[in-house]
């Protein structure tokens, strides 16, 4: 009874809790079973960096069974701050950390009754698109181990997608949600910028990075994301003036709805199998009432360039408080200095090292006005591409999620290939715009994504959108 | 543009990351690869059309509160003694004393 409810709703796991037929100490027993049948461990598919069965219970005996996640099982990227298990955000630097303080995004998890079961791989610091930059192995894709989930929160989709808890929460820069989520064949949302509080989410580069969700289906990532969006006076960045977003009671039709093809997010290059699972989306989204049009965001090929100046350019600044000082690592040197360099060469892996290198490099004098200023200007002009479609009458944009499928292990070892990844993505987080991926259907065995893209705070017509395609397209969107 | 040798040891060093030679040719290469793919920013005319400097987000009111720990911060901190971050000594401190 325990499996099929785990297999289920998260609506519905909270519902038996609530009336008493489930207990929550007993799905994170499922939980933990699943989680062994699936292999999930560290020589397996390796979701999590750390976990603990008997915590989980105990949480779980402890825990509120009258919210709207009563006993649901999360697993939480290991970037937002827990009191319970690591936030070592999957770096040498810290290692086994335990934060002391609670991210607001988990705290609103745990007091609507959700249980943590984990703390999920992803690549270090946030900074990458497969996990295979996690300091501790990365983690495997569920439905074709040989391949990556996608990155950065890839082991929160691997969780979500082997059915070892139905909602996740992870963590985007610049896709880190909605791209393993299209790899892995789940829902993934982005909400708009300061719709959900950043206190306790290690800084990556602070003005693109979000909390996000991850759920099996639209309705379970509309129920996580309700829960923790809102104000939250522990963090300035989050908006203070609109409430939690309705998203649930959205209507299933998409009558009166213009929905967007942006030309850009179609090019030539796109394979025909991808071009074919995005006019099945389509004409789904026609068949509920929508009106199609085709529109232009003229500034898309800069934004790959902008972002990966913008985004190490925030880091480097960031991660200069990784010094061996008050957090983690120390590698012992001469003198202070030596002390800096020794931690912080030791502790951060390749990619954190060339994008804190890089981001020094454009902020620095003499490439500050060539390279940073001029991306931040190109950021803007990207943001009045959106803001003229919207204003143009366009409810909602449709795009795929990612130009492919996932890819194997180790086949894109080239930085600037494995950026490109994150093609049709780092333009709502520049924009800083709600966007989410949805499982639109396979190429070739594995899944691909279809992406939602929404003017700011109009969660609630991006998952209208979101309801209606999943409808319409009912189990096609898993073949 | 094109990273040299010393403009990666420049950079390091104001980021305080140590990179040993051996790193070097291999930093240069893939900085210099990563930013070749940047120069289409440089292109770009944005001394035209509507303003380019971004407008930023609203914020709330700077009333930050104190933050419950659940344990002491000592607790993730490598070093500690009376309640203060233990650091090696710095270079100037051993020339100060040396000359006063």
């Amino acid at each position: 009874m325990t499996a099929s409810l785990l297999a289920g709703a998260a609506a519905g796991i909270a519902a038996a809790v609530q009336a008493g037929t489930a207990t929550a100490v007993a799905l994170v027993a499922e939980s933990f079973r699943r989680g062994r049948e699936v292999n999930a461990g560290r020589d397996g598919l390796n979701a999590f960096v750390s976990s603990d069965e008997d915590l989980s219970r105990a949480l779980a005996a402890s825990a509120p069974c009258g919210g709207p996640l009563a006993g649901v099982p999360v697993a939480i990227k290991d970037n937002i701050a827990t009191t319970h298990l690591t936030t070592s955000c999957g770096s040498k630097m810290l290692q086994g950390y335990v934060s002391p303080f609670e991210a607001t995004a988990a705290r609103k998890l745990r007091e609507a009754g959700a249980v943590l079961i984990g703390k999920t791989t992803m690549d270090e610091f946030g900074m990458g698109s497969s996990t295979e930059h996690c300091a501790f192995g990365p983690a495997k894709n569920p439905i074709d181990p040989t391949r990556v989930p996608g990155g950065s929160s890839g082991g929160s989709a691997v969780a979500v997608a082997a059915g070892i808890c139905p909602i996740a929460l992870g963590s985007e820069t610049g896709g880190s949600v909605r791209q393993p989520a299209a790899f892995c064949g789940i829902v993934g949302v982005k909400p708009t910028y300061g719709r959900v509080s950043r206190f306790g989410l290690v800084a990556f580069a602070s003005s693109l990075d979000h909390v996000g969700v991850f759920g099996r289906t639209v309705d379970d990532a509309a129920l996580a994301l309700e829960v923790i969006a809102g104000p939250d006076t522990a963090h300035d960045a989050t908006s203070a003036v609109r409430e939690s977003p309705a998203l649930r009671h959205v209507a299933r039709d998409l009558e009166a709805m213009i929905i967007g093809l942006p030309r850009e997010y179609f090019p030539a290059s796109l394979s025909a199998e991808m071009r074919d699972r995005c006019d099945r989306a389509i004409a789904a989204l026609r068949a509920r009432g929508a009106e199609i049009r085709q529109v232009s965001l003229p500034n898309t090929a800069l934004a790959i360039p902008a972002y990966y100046i913008i985004a190490p350019a925030e880091c480097a600044a960031n991660l200069a408080r990784f010094d061996g000082v008050r957090y983690g690592l120390r590698v012992d040197s001469d003198g202070l200095v030596g002390m800096y360099e020794a931690t912080r060469s030791g502790g951060f892996g390749a990619e954190v090292t060339r994008r804190i290198l890089l981001g020094t490099y454009v902020l620095s004098a003499g490439y500050y006005d060539a390279y940073y200023r001029k991306a931040m200007q190109v950021r803007e002009r990207i943001r009045q591409d959106f803001a003229a479609v919207f204003a143009s009458g366009v409810h909602a944009l449709f795009t795929p999620t990612t130009p492919t499928p996932a890819f194997r292990f180790g086949e894109r070892s080239d930085p600037y290939a494995m950026y490109q990844s994150d093609i049709f993505t780092v333009t709502a987080n520049l924009a800083e715009l709600p966007a989410m991926s949805l499982p639109i259907g396979r190429v070739a065995g594995l899944p691909v994504g279809g992406q939602v893209i929404a003017p700011k705070f109009a969660e609630a017509d991006m998952f209208r959108v979101a309801y209606a395609l999943e409808a319409e397209l009912g189990q096609a969107a898993h073949r | 543009m094109a990273v040299s040798r010393d403009d990666v040891r420049h950079v390091a060093a104001l980021a305080r990351i140590g990179v040993a030679e051996a790193q070097l040719d291999a930093l240069v290469t893939e900085l210099s690869g990563i930013l070749a793919h940047m120069e289409v920013l440089v292109q770009v005319d944005t001394t035209a059309g509507a303003a380019d400097e971004p407008a930023g987000m609203p914020l709330a009111a700077d009333e930050p509160g104190s933050v419950p720990l659940a344990r002491a911060r000592e607790d993730g901190a490598p070093k500690m003694r009376d309640g203060f971050f233990l650091v090696p000594r710095l270079a100037t401190h051993d020339d100060g004393e040396r000359s006063a």
